[in-house]
């Protein structure tokens, strides 16, 4: 059984990949290694995680205004999310994708949910997400 | 699509004004139509974040639209990069680092962008005016500029700075419109004292706190009884805009748009009202100490950029005083800064007591320090914020004298008489 929450593309693409979800917002620099795609803030809850190749779940970015250029730097060295899901229009992480795009033709889809669909996600769901924007739950692999 | 074009934007997304433009341009129209824009608008200054050398992507990004021929149509200053261009021998930086974050820095500047190389572009002559539509990158100086002068930009990220530079526009959405500007939370200092409110060790703490509160929202502090220095509210923007995504900090009695709390709200009514307590500033204070134990390997000061008024306010502290050998002790500024500072008679003082002086950069920004440095102490929360993420290093927050002192003693020495209950 599937079960499909409609989002917004903010940048469209197809993705599939295990779920990393937090409530908290994150700052990719100081954030996120682009070599590993290890998150590493150590005040975030995710602070050890990988997220390179799942798809990453959280509020929002926050803070600097460098968080696009290590997501960029990150797509270029394959460390990227595969996707990353917000529960707010964010700009930081969609221009990543964006010029990701105008270099590399190599975009990571960039979704926004309604904020009441973002609850329902957790941590170790298989997700696979659509170029129009819906994201589909693969149900069967929920932990 | 139904964004409105003028035809000059129309013009630029053809590549009338060459394939640099035009790259910028479809950047800005993406963001733009995911933004939600009617429209583009005029930006009259721009100050570019995407400068800072990040890896292999930025150099590229940077270099392509160098070699496209991009130059920027408004005046545009640069924010750190990526190297201390002429020092970085002195420190740990990998040569293979130095050059291509060199590289990126003359890619930039071959697009007309000025080298101020600094994060406090708001202590410059490029200081923006109030209500001037910019496009800002940096997020302490996105947040100084909307806050402390009421100028206008939204949090432009890397890579969208340098398109808007290039293009002259912006989507005309968020802190560009001034229905957008008005407070969002009303912040209370409930039993903040007026001797707290003098100190500077008071404003990076209740910035880290307010960024903490309010995440992506505007907030409007009420309660402040003394009108806080530049500096002051430079550290409190740089804490805000690290803890938190702020944009715009309204300070009634302080800053432009907030001459009443009424006027900060556009009289509408907060969303939420927080309690600022002595408590909850002591409990903010302790989450910028990550460090346990007096160790300590390095002091460095100066994220903002030290200015030339904390460069006057150290000089005095430093006079007749030498660090201990087992810490060293750093300042990062700027070049113009700096200059200043070595003409006033402040540097020598810091000479004297063996500290050393980067520009163009920051701890953070380039790989300069080596690894045996394991714990920080610094009077600022954003390298307080940062560092042991970026830096893989425990920090310890404190006032300016308390580093001074510790530097001196050669351990973790801070005065907790302000913070007592």
């Amino acid at each position: 059984m599937e079960r499909v929450i409609q989002g917004r593309a903010l940048v469209a693409g197809e993705a599939e990949g295990e779920a990393l979800v937090t409530d908290q917002p994150l700052s990719f620099w100081g954030g996120y290694d682009q070599r590993t795609g290890e998150i590493i803030d150590r005040r975030h809850p995710l602070s050890g995680q990988i997220a390179a190749g799942r798809v990453l779940a959280l509020p929002a970015s926050r803070g600097s205004s460098t968080t696009t250029a290590v997501l960029l730097e990150a797509v270029k060295l394959g460390k990227a999310p595969a996707a990353i899901v917000t529960s707010a229009v964010d700009h930081f992480f969609s221009l990543a994708s964006i010029v990701a795009d105008e270099m590399y033709r190599k975009p990571i889809p960039i979704i926004a949910l309604a904020p009441e669909d973002f609850t329902t996600l957790r941590t170790g769901q298989r997700l696979r997400i659509r170029r129009d924007g819906a994201l589909i739950v693969l149900t069967g692999c929920v932990l | 699509m139904n964004l409105k074009m003028s035809a000059n934007d129309r013009a630029q997304l053809a590549g009338e004004r060459g394939p640099a433009a035009q790259m910028a341009m479809r950047i800005i129209v993406r963001m733009a139509e995911i933004c939600g824009a009617d429209s583009l608008m005029d930006i009259t200054g721009a100050h570019i974040d995407s400068a800072l050398f990040q890896g292999e992507a930025t150099l590229e990004f940077a270099e392509r639209l160098a070699g496209l021929g991009a130059k920027v149509v408004v005046p545009t200053t640069l924010n750190v990069s990526g190297v201390d261009e002429r020092g970085w021998r002195e420190w740990a930086t990998p040569p293979e680092w130095a050059e291509k974050a060199r590289r990126q820095m003359v890619a930039y500047q071959s697009m007309g962008a000025a080298p101020t190389w600094t994060c406090a572009p708001y202590q410059t002559e490029w200081k923006p005016k109030f209500g001037q539509q910019i496009a800002w990158g940096e997020s302490n100086a996105i947040c100084f500029a909307n806050s402390v002068i009421g100028a206008r930009t939204e949090r432009y990220p890397d890579l969208m700075d340098i398109c808007a530079a290039i293009t002259g526009r912006v989507p005309a959405v968020g802190l560009h419109l001034t229905e957008n500007r008005a407070g969002q939370i009303l912040m209370r200092l409930a039993d903040v004292p007026r001797r707290a409110q003098e100190d500077d060790e008071f404003y990076p703490v209740l910035g880290h706190l307010i960024g903490r509160i309010a995440q992506d929202r505007i907030p409007v502090i009420e309660g402040l009884v003394v009108a806080p220095a530049e500096d002051q509210l430079k550290a409190l923007c740089a804490a805000t805009a690290s803890s938190g995504a702020v944009a715009l900090i309204h300070l009634v009695g302080v800053t432009p748009e907030a001459p009443t709390r009424e006027a900060a709200f556009q009289n509408r009514s907060p969303e939420r009202i927080v309690e600022v307590t002595m408590e909850s500033l002591r409990e903010a204070r302790r989450e910028l100490t990550t460090a346990e134990g007096e160790k300590l390997d390095l002091v460095v000061l100066g994220s903002p950029h030290f200015s030339l008024a904390e460069f006057k306010k150290l000089a005095p502290m430093l006079e007749g005083k030498r660090r201990h050998d087992n810490v060293q002790f750093l300042i990062t500024s700027s070049r113009l800064m700096t200059e200043l500072a070595d003409k006033a008679g402040y540097i020598e003082p810091l000479e004297q007591f063996g500290g050393k002086l980067t520009v163009d950069t920051c701890i953070l920004t380039t790989p300069m320090l080596h690894p045996e440095i394991k714990t920080l102490m610094t009077n600022s929360a954003k390298y307080a914020y940062y560092s042991p993420g970026l830096l893989n290093a425990q920090v310890v927050f404190g006032k300016l004298d308390d580093c001074v002192r510790s530097a001196v003693a050669g351990r973790v020495v801070r005065d907790e008489s302000l913070w007592r209950e």
